[in-house]
């Protein structure tokens, strides 16, 4: 790995050196490094770029990084990751892409499709930072899809978030839920100049006391452009919430479009939207403590995106 | 401490909010105002932490002329505001407030003993995010635990009792009782309640946007509620504002 590469690392996944236990990293199309553990076994696969990460039943507290950098400009990356918990496992996934374009006028992008396959009892906790740097004008591109299938009583987290540099991304999270599963995404995404930003949402709750939070919350700068789509399907009695809250500032745009379905009477689903500039109470208080206008904003953002 | 001269605001084509005040504030003084509902007690505290600009008059801090400094250059200057409605934010938490407020990354052990100042249950809120979550009577306590944090030459609380239950109350009291024992610092709290203006050096009655009197609190309240028994004040303000 170059240097960008590693600095790339270090921003999305807190690595300074390689970790212990499972891991798989992924430089401009390449995997460079990879461990599989006693409990986690990584293999590549055969037909395409990518791999399969097999965690076995009754695995407790393991973690496995699985980085992807594009360190070059120029790069079009795509790569299929497919996840099999087994049951009763109870996992950290820590993702995360980093993509660079230096100086150079030549866009590059990372599209990462992952599967996670959920079995009985399992839990997962997956985090994945996005981010972009270079100076230059090529375009850094990041479009994941990801689909999820938790079996009963599975529980998964997704903790994702984009905070500076990526110019434009399209996210697909869709999820189907068996009797008694739990699927929290928290989102939280920063987009700034003239980047655009979609991220979509798919659930199907098909099984009995099944359940889904999605909780996003964005700041849209600049002349940036965000969507937010939350589709919840709610197949029998279930409970489902997504919550959309926004920020806007400069000229910034965003759209929440909810699509919250009950197909069953003990369906209970409920979608919140709140977007809006800054509260000029919340600048004010801050400034009676003695920050300046734009230290309160920092403080402001930097919370609501915490 | 703190001189008011000549002070006015006025909001265009309505009615003039405060009229020509003129006030002094000692160094270690203890003042709490009162009057009834739209007399411009809340304005008054709003022009003094820079909150709103004065239409006219000046104001004096320390000696130097602050009329025209902004909420920032007042509030590093040594002025603090406790809002009447505290004000809410996601994500960031009572201890990251707190950090704010003290101008310094406090310990736990530091952040709590603030709430615990103001009756608060410190490993029960230190984290809490400053959200919907919390009652009005929990983000007032919070609030002025911030302002005990700043530790700043002038204090201005307005309203800190609304909201606040009784038992929390005798303990609020307290709060101000320790406050004023530090004679650097001067108080200035808008109060409706007996048991503040009972602790305050002086009260300042605000009527219609000017200050009608000040001075003791039992020459001051049949004044301002031409009310010749003052231990009846309270029942007739009730009925003024009734």
């Amino acid at each position: 790995m170059n240097d960008i590469a590693k600095q790339l690392l270090k921003e999305v996944s807190g690595l300074e050196e390689l970790p212990k236990g499972a891991y798989n990293i992924r430089d401009n199309s390449q995997s460079v490094a990879r461990q599989s553990s006693e409990n986690i076994e990584i293999v590549g696969k055969k037909d395409k770029s990518g791999i399969d990460i097999i965690v076995k039943p009754n695995t407790k507290s393991e973690s496995v990084y699985i980085p992807a950098l594009v360190s070059c400009s120029g790069v079009h990356d795509l790569v299929y990751n497919d996840f099999y918990i087994g049951e009763n496992a109870d996992v950290t996934i820590i993702a995360g892409c980093g993509v660079s374009t230096g100086n150079s006028c030549d866009g590059s992008e990372h599209n990462g499709i992952h599967r996670f396959f959920l079995s009985k009892n399992s839990r997962v906790l997956y985090v994945e930072k996005h981010i972009g740097v270079g100076t230059g004008t090529g375009k850094r591109i990041i479009d994941p899809v990801t689909e999820v299938e938790q079996e009963e009583g599975s529980y998964m987290e997704m903790e994702t978030s984009q905070i500076k540099g990526v110019d434009s991304t399209k996210r697909l999270t869709k999820a189907k839920l068996k009797a008694n599963a739990t699927l929290v995404i928290k989102e939280k995404l920063m987009t700034h100049g003239d980047q655009i930003a979609e991220s979509s949402f798919e659930v199907d709750m098909n099984g009995e006391d099944s359940s889904v939070n999605l909780i996003s919350r964005s700041v849209a700068r600049e002349h940036s452009k965000q969507t937010f789509i939350s589709k919840i399907n709610g197949n029998t009695r279930c409970m489902g919430h997504s919550e959309c809250d926004a920020i806007i500032m400069d000229h910034g745009v965003v759209k929440a479009i909810p699509e919250i379905t009950a197909n069953s009477l003990d369906a209970m689903l409920i979608h919140e939207a709140a977007i809006g500039k800054i509260a000029g109470d919340q600048m004010i208080k801050l400034m009676t403590l003695g920050l300046t206008e734009s230290e309160a904003e920092a403080k402001i953002i930097d919370g609501f995106l915490n | 401490m703190l001189k008011l001269e000549n002070v006015s605001f006025e909001v265009e084509n309505e009615k003039e909010i405060l009229k020509d005040v003129n006030l002094t504030i000692e160094k270690g003084k203890f003042i709490a105002i009162t009057g009834p509902n739209g007399g411009g007690k809340s304005t008054l505290a709003r022009v003094i932490s820079g909150v709103i600009k004065p239409t006219r008059g000046k104001i004096t801090f320390n000696g130097e002329d602050i009329t025209n400094l902004s909420i920032t250059e007042r509030a590093k200057r040594g002025i603090s505001f406790g809002f009447q409605q505290p004000i809410r934010f996601k994500g960031i938490t009572v201890h990251n407030l707190l950090n704010v407020a003290a101008g310094k990354d406090l310990s736990v052990m530091e952040a709590s003993q603030y709430l615990s100042e103001v009756g608060l249950c410190a490993k029960d809120y230190i984290n809490r995010e400053l959200n919907a979550g919390l009652s009005g009577g929990e983000i007032k306590r919070i609030e002025i635990a911030t302002i005990i944090a700043r530790n700043t030459i002038l204090s201005i609380f307005d309203e800190p009792e609304a909201g606040i239950d009784l038992w929390s109350f005798n303990h609020l009291i307290d709060v101000f009782k320790k406050m004023h024992s530090n004679k650097e610092v001067s108080i200035i709290i808008i109060s409706h309640q007996e048991r503040i203006l009972d602790v305050a050096d002086e009260i300042i009655a605000m009527v219609d946007g000017a200050i009608i009197k000040r001075g003791a609190k039992d020459s001051v309240l049949p004044e301002l509620l031409h009310c010749e028994d003052p231990l009846n004040c309270l029942n007739c303000q009730d009925i003024v504002e009734a």
